[in-house]
């Protein structure tokens, strides 16, 4: 119905269940560190190191960050359908919340995996 | 003493838009609708332009935007809408003005127009007619009775920002209309063309439309069972 150049190809039902899904891991990374930050009490170098030496939690903290990718991107791009309304600034807007986002990523795997 | 102030904008002759306040003499002991105020007013003003035909809610034709909130002036009373003496009216929001209180529907009707709002069904016709349980027909209920005034759509946000690709609360309703009909058998190609991020996907669920709605319904809910089925029909 709408025409594909103008959604970029993209599928409503798959942003819905993408930004429910990473919305659920969000919830549920955050919980885990809060918690973790209430029952360890004090926060010290040698206890935060151990912690995100584990496996589990590194993989944990990337499927979190790779959450954060997801849901940012589908939800600036829609605001920014939304509210920006000259193409140009729109793609310049979505390339800079693409690029920023990327950085993130790459960003947050050196520092799990201390590359 | 009513002081009403009305939107004129006349393209030919206004350079702008502007408010024109007039002041109306209430007949005593009665409650006018806002529709028998625009009467007094066109009275006294004959230049004024707005849109009614039925005056008693059936056909649609004068929603309008009264003292900040949409309805049809035919079926509001002064004393649900009058705050301190006053009262504001404005054209539907978010439609292209055409004069005074009159909007150009073109991009509502286009919307309604997309969600092939009749009953198709490809399969040999009986004799008489296509028959539905009573169950199958009361699915249509809350659905059937919009009466395409514009109200819901041109109070809802995600219709104001894409009124060109987000169908809206009015269309979305017919939709489900002929989605939930038990004698219509293009189901599939309705959703198909509806999965877009644009076409549902852009309700934020405010709920606008339902608390404006002069006929009772629910867009919303509405949207919702498509939501779903078009869930149902991706995983
Ligand atoms: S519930 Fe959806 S359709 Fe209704 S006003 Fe809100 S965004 Fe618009
Ligand atoms: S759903 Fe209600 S407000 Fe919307 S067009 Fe139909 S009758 Fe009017
Ligand atoms: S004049 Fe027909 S609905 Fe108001």
């Amino acid at each position: 119905m709408v025409n594909p150049a103008t959604n970029y190809g993209k599928n409503g039902v798959q942003d819905w269940i993408v930004q429910r899904l990473t919305a659920v891991i969000l919830a549920i990374y955050t919980l885990f560190i809060i918690g973790t930050l209430i029952l360890s009490g004090d926060v010290t170098y040698a206890g935060w190191k151990a912690l995100f030496s584990l496996t589990w939690v590194r993989v944990f903290s990337l499927m979190a960050l790779l959450s954060v990718l997801a849901h940012a991107w589908v939800g600036l791009w829609t605001v920014s359908t939304d509210y920006i309304k000259p193409p140009m600034v729109r793609f310049l807007f979505q390339l800079f919340c693409g690029v920023l986002l990327f950085v993130y990523v790459v960003w947050g795997v050196e520092v799990l995996w201390g590359l | 003493m009513l002081k009403v102030s009305v939107y004129r904008y006349n393209p030919d002759v206004d350079e702008a838009p502007y408010m024109q306040d007039i002041e109306v003499e209430i007949p005593e002991g009665k409650d006018l609708m806002v529709l028998d105020v625009l009467g007094l007013i066109k009275e006294k003003d004959p230049t004024l332009a707005y849109r009614r035909s039925c005056r008693e809610g059936v056909c649609g034709s004068d929603g309008m935007n009264m003292n900040g909130k949409n309805g049809l002036a035919c079926i509001t009373a002064l004393s649900d809408v009058v705050k301190g003496g006053k009262l504001v009216l404005r054209p539907l929001p978010g439609l292209p003005v055409i004069r005074d209180l009159v909007v150009d529907m073109s991009l509502f009707y286009k919307q309604y127009e997309k969600i092939k709002p009749y009953l198709i069904n490809d399969t040999p016709a009986p004799a008489i007619e296509r028959l539905q349980s009573i169950e199958d027909r009361e699915k249509l209920d809350g659905l059937y009775e919009c009466i395409l005034c514009a109200c819901c759509s041109t109070a809802c946000p995600s219709f104001w920002w894409n009124p060109d690709k987000f169908v809206g609360p009015s269309g979305l309703l017919q939709a489900y209309r002929f989605l939930a009909d038990s004698r219509d058998t293009a189901t599939e190609e309705r959703l198909a063309d509806l999965d877009d991020p644009f076409s549902v996907f852009r309700c934020r669920g405010i709920m606008n439309c339902v608390s404006v709605c002069p006929k009772g319904l629910n867009p919303t809910k509405a949207i919702g069972h498509i939501r779903n089925m078009l869930l149902e029909r991706a995983v």
